[in-house]
């Protein structure tokens, strides 16, 4: 019974007590500038402290409430505000209840002309033993560099770096079959005009720069064209065709990449009509087997994907 | 007396629908025929035939206001549409009697695979599209949302290809897979956003927006509320 | 209380008189001021939310089948990366809050530093003794491009794929050594060998927040160490004395404050504004592609390049020497660090001035360094602007060709009009402070 007292009593302390003035050394002047109370600031901070308590809390009952819809935007206002509110009481802290100082400091000195020297001295006095001081110096940093280049070496087993040609094999060869993205081979006859296709090698992977298609039937003669999908500017993937319903009035066929937009004209051989590429778009040879299907009838026409120093440029 | 009133409102709707119906051919002379000619054969220069169009594709040009068009050298975009709804039915039909067109078709998408569709959008319709159908540019021409596309208009226009958009066959987009198409394009309309405000599924661009004018901005406020003068 | 800790410290650490004059420690009264305060605490709550990401994320891009609760992707081939991500944004409790918070942390962080530059810059805050400073903060900047673009790359998704497609292109484009590099990098041929998922996902977690951390001490040390600048505001504000508030009690609450204000502003985000809504992108595969694929937006002006630059490879005979991407992705980039970097020097060659500087200028008062800098800021800008050009057609309905055609040209004249017309404004409001400060009765 004495402690619940003791225990109230403590909280209404702690509630409504006034922090008795300056119990400690009084011979000691003030660092800190002197102001008036503002009971008026408090009461807010204190308001806003229980807030942000309160958002808090609640942040912690919307992660334990499993089936709530929404439960991200729930969480993130209840924790937002709560650092919200908390910043409200820091700003009511600073402009209210701390005292307004404007206190000047000088600069650190620019420089310090003697230890400067004293600096040099040492390090020039270190040395008057040595006789050959610019041979040594000029040997030691020639050591250290070869021991830097030496710690430098390793990092060429990141990669492949001089093999090269790795860039230049795609997995197309004459004779292989293209596949669509359901693995079927695809037959000459089902490739329409005014649509266009993805068509990958037959038992080779897909994720490789060389191995997407993309093909298209152009009106007679040409018939049907099939262009690596991989952009020669950039790399992404140019799935886009546009082709005219009335060629009178509307642009004509291209292939575009929808990164920079590099336009290509697969009546042309994959010539850029417009954008930054730099190249054109490398075309593969097709053939029809005697089943109807496509087949590569070669390697491309140019180098696959984004241009290196060397490359040739058809 | 409401009730009757509203009977006669009926039967005078239906009565006007079935003179419209026979009004097809009217109503083709007079909002058609100047580009694409009295017999639908087109006019060099000015707007294709429609002797293959059919009922699809005229209900699908006409459905999104694409058709009439002003102007015959424009990029056709979605408007509002000109017709009544049985006026729209008599100059579908009109048209698909023009020559041997494909009908309209009804996707049934609302039990089909969107995991499939999505698939299938991502190869043939997000490099224009954009991949959750907000619409796009390709060189010369823009890309139209999907967000105001009927089920039935998304089967029309991958079946037909309208303006700059290939065509899809049966041989290509199977009617199975079309139905999967279209049931991804409408959970594109509504996906999850479980993130929150959706920025209209634009990805980095608004969201830098949002950085700047909503992120950036109200910490600059909060700066000068912070460091306002201490003399003042 | 107080008095046992204070003892307890300086009996073991003997840091007593440190303390008490880093509490007294001045700080100049302008908002302006505490920009890189903004930076600076967006760099701590990425640390903490990215190190909570650590916890869920899988670093490998070997195939997996998805099969969770996002039903769209029921069944795809997914990389392990991107499947961990979808896993923490579905069924991680909070998961999602901790990513998209980070994900706006990022995109803030480098928009507070490019505001903290552009005071630092306009003022010539950044002249001798605080050149080194500017210095370690542009390298901060560069650090962070880099960091935001391997954090947007690892999560594999479909713009995740573009993004590095075009990294992996720009690499290749450096003349002579691109395709070595390349290689060297990603280990193989785009999109790589299996290593390169864990060295993006290093380099992203430890690497440059550590190179960051080491930039970012270094620059405080040497504020510290040489003091905030001031503007003259007042007789008692010299080249010799600063004046302002002191740390402790007067700094402490505002930059508290300023720190729960930012945190607040990135969780009402990250619970409110969906950001990179990864399920919806799709994962990558090197034949998909989407319209309007975007990098976050510090990297917009590098797109911007890309996208305006004509479309050439210089070439020898038939052979490619510098491919396209170049001049966009590797030769804007370093020409704007170079600009930047150089540019207090070049300043103290030209200016003829070698003095100390602890007082700042207001932009008018240098009128050439403001025209030039409004200059420069103005051609990064348009090119910034340009790689947004697609959507600003599908938007506006404004020709991208045409575009493309007006960016190319304004990059070329609008920053010397900008020259010109700064210049100008900065000397007429000069002139009119004088007018009148010397007019009577004012």
């Amino acid at each position: 019974m004495t402690r619940v007292k003791d225990f109230l009593i403590a909280a209404v302390v702690l509630a409504f007590g006034r922090r008795r003035p300056s119990r400690a050394r009084p011979a000691a002047p003030r660092v800190v500038s002197a102001g008036t109370p503002d009971r008026r600031a408090e009461n807010v901070v204190l308001g806003l402290f229980a807030a942000a308590a309160l958002c808090a809390a609640a942040f912690i009952a919307f992660y334990a409430l499993d089936r709530l819809g929404s439960q991200t935007q729930w969480l993130g206002l209840a924790r937002g505000l709560s650092f919200a509110l908390l910043a409200v009481a820091c700003m009511v802290i600073a402009r209210r209840l701390v005292v307004a100082e404007e206190n000047a400091h000088p600069y650190p000195e620019p420089e310090h002309p003697d230890e400067q020297q004293t600096i040099e001295q040492i390090v020039e006095e270190s040395g008057s033993r040595f006789t050959r001081r610019k041979l040594i110096v000029l040997a030691g940093s020639g050591a250290v560099g070869t021991l830097g280049l030496a710690a430098l070496t390793p990092a060429a087993s990141l990669g492949p770096a001089l093999d090269t040609e790795q860039l230049d094999r795609t997995p197309w060869r004459r004779g292989r079959r293209l596949v669509d993205d359901a693995g079927q081979p695809i037959a000459a006859a089902d490739i329409e005009e005014e649509s266009f296709y993805t068509a990958y090698p037959e038992g080779a992977s897909r994720e490789l720069l060389g191995s997407p298609l993309v093909v298209v039937r152009l009106p007679k003669p040409r018939g049907i064209v099939a262009f690596s999908k991989i952009c020669t500017h950039a790399g992404c993937a140019v799935s886009l065709y546009r082709k005219p319903t009335f060629a009178q009035t509307e642009p004509r066929p291209a292939l575009v990449c929808p990164c920079h937009y590099s336009t290509f004209d697969p009546a042309d051989g994959g010539k850029v009509l417009f954008g930054p590429a730099g190249r054109p778009l490398p075309q593969l040879p097709l053939f029809v087997d005697g089943d109807g299907n496509l087949r590569a009838a070669g390697g491309f026409t140019g180098r696959i994907g984004p241009s290196w120093s060397g490359v040739r440029q058809r | 007396m409401t009730r009757s009133l509203f009977v006669s409102l009926l039967s005078a709707l239906a009565l006007s629908g079935t003179a419209h119906a026979a009004d097809g051919k009217s109503l083709y002379a007079a909002n058609c025929s100047r580009c694409h000619g009295a017999l639908g054969n087109g006019l060099p220069g000015l707007a294709p035939s429609l002797r293959d169009a059919g009922a699809l594709g005229a209900d699908f040009y006409l459905r999104t206001g694409y058709m009439p068009l002003d102007d015959p050298q424009t990029h056709p975009s979605r408007t509002r549409v000109l017709f009544s709804e049985p006026e729209l039915r008599a100059l579908v039909r009109y048209v698909a009697s023009l020559g041997n067109g494909p009908p309209i078709p009804h996707p049934r998408w609302r039990d089909a695979n969107v995991a499939a569709g999505l698939t299938l959008f991502t190869g043939h319709c997000a490099g224009c599209h954009q991949i959750v159908a907000r619409g796009g540019y390709v060189t010369g021409a823009r890309v139209p949302a999907l967000g105001r596309a009927t089920p039935t208009q998304i089967a029309e226009a991958v079946r037909q290809g309208p303006y700059l958009l290939p065509r899809f066959s049966p041989k290509a987009i199977s009617d199975r897979q079309l139905d999967d198409l279209v049931a991804y394009v409408q959970y594109a309309k509504h996906p999850d956003d479980r993130g929150g405000w959706a920025l209209g599924h634009l990805g980095p661009w608004p969201e830098g927006m949002v950085t700047w004018l909503l992120a950036a901005s109200a910490l600059v406020g909060v700066c000068t509320l912070l460091a306002r003068r201490v003399r003042s | 209380m107080i008095r046992g800790l204070v003892r307890f410290v300086d009996q073991r650490s003997g840091g007593a008189p440190f303390v008490r004059k880093a509490l007294r420690y001045v700080f100049p009264d302008h908002w302006s001021f505490l920009l890189g305060e903004v930076a600076l605490y967006c760099f701590m709550l990425l640390v903490a939310t990215g190190v909570y990401l650590t916890l869920f994320f899988d670093d490998s891009r070997s195939a997996t089948t998805y099969h969770g609760p996002y039903e769209p992707l029921d069944g795809a081939t997914v990389s392990r990366a991107y499947a961990s991500v979808l896993h923490l944004s579905f069924q991680v409790k909070a998961g999602l809050l901790m990513r998209q918070t980070h994900h706006w942390a990022a995109n803030l962080f480098i928009a507070a530093i490019v505001l903290h530059m552009l005071r630092v810059f306009f003022t010539g805050a950044f002249r001798k003794p605080r050149d080194l400073i500017y210095l370690l903060g542009l390298g901060m900047l560069f650090s962070a491009f880099l960091e935001g673009y391997l954090g947007y790359s690892l999560v594999d998704d479909l713009l995740s794929g573009m993004g590095l497609a075009i990294g992996y292109s720009v690499a290749m484009s450096i003349p002579v050594v691109g395709a070595y590099l390349a290689m060297l990098i990603w280990g193989g041929p785009f999109p790589g060998s299996a290593d390169f998922w864990p060295r993006m996902y290093i380099a992203h977690v430890l690497i440059l927040p550590l190179v960051i951390a080491t930039l970012l001490a270094l620059h405080l040390t040497l504020v510290a160490a040489r003091h905030h600048t001031q503007f003259r505001e007042s007789p008692r504000t010299t080249e010799r004395q600063v004046v302002g508030v002191p740390t402790f009690p007067g700094q402490a609450p505002r930059s508290i404050g300023l720190m729960l204000a930012v945190f607040a502003v990135l969780f009402l985000l990250g619970g409110l504004v969906q950001i990179n809504p990864v399920w919806l992108w799709g994962p990558y595969h090197v034949g998909d592609a989407t319209n309007g694929a975007q990098p976050d937006w510090y990297l917009g002006w590098l797109i911007g390049g890309l996208r305006l630059m004509p479309g050439f490879d210089v070439t020898i005979g038939h052979y490619t020497l510098i491919p396209n991407p170049f001049w966009g992705g590797v030769a804007f980039p370093l020409a704007v660090l170079l600009v930047l970097a150089l540019w207090p020097w070049a300043e103290r060659k030209v200016a003829g001035d070698d003095a100390f500087h602890n007082l700042l200028e207001r932009p008018r008062d240098n009128p050439w360094r403001t025209a030039l800098g409004a200059a420069f800021v103005t051609w990064v800008f348009l090119i910034f602007v340009s790689g947004s050009g697609d959507r600003i057609d599908v938007w506006l309905g404004i020709d991208y060709v045409a575009q493309v055609w007006v960016y190319r040209i304004a990059a070329l004249v609008l920053p010397v009009a900008v020259f010109f017309v700064t210049r100008r404004v900065c000397r007429e409001l000069v002139a009119w402070e004088v007018l009148r400060r010397d007019m009577p009765g004012s």
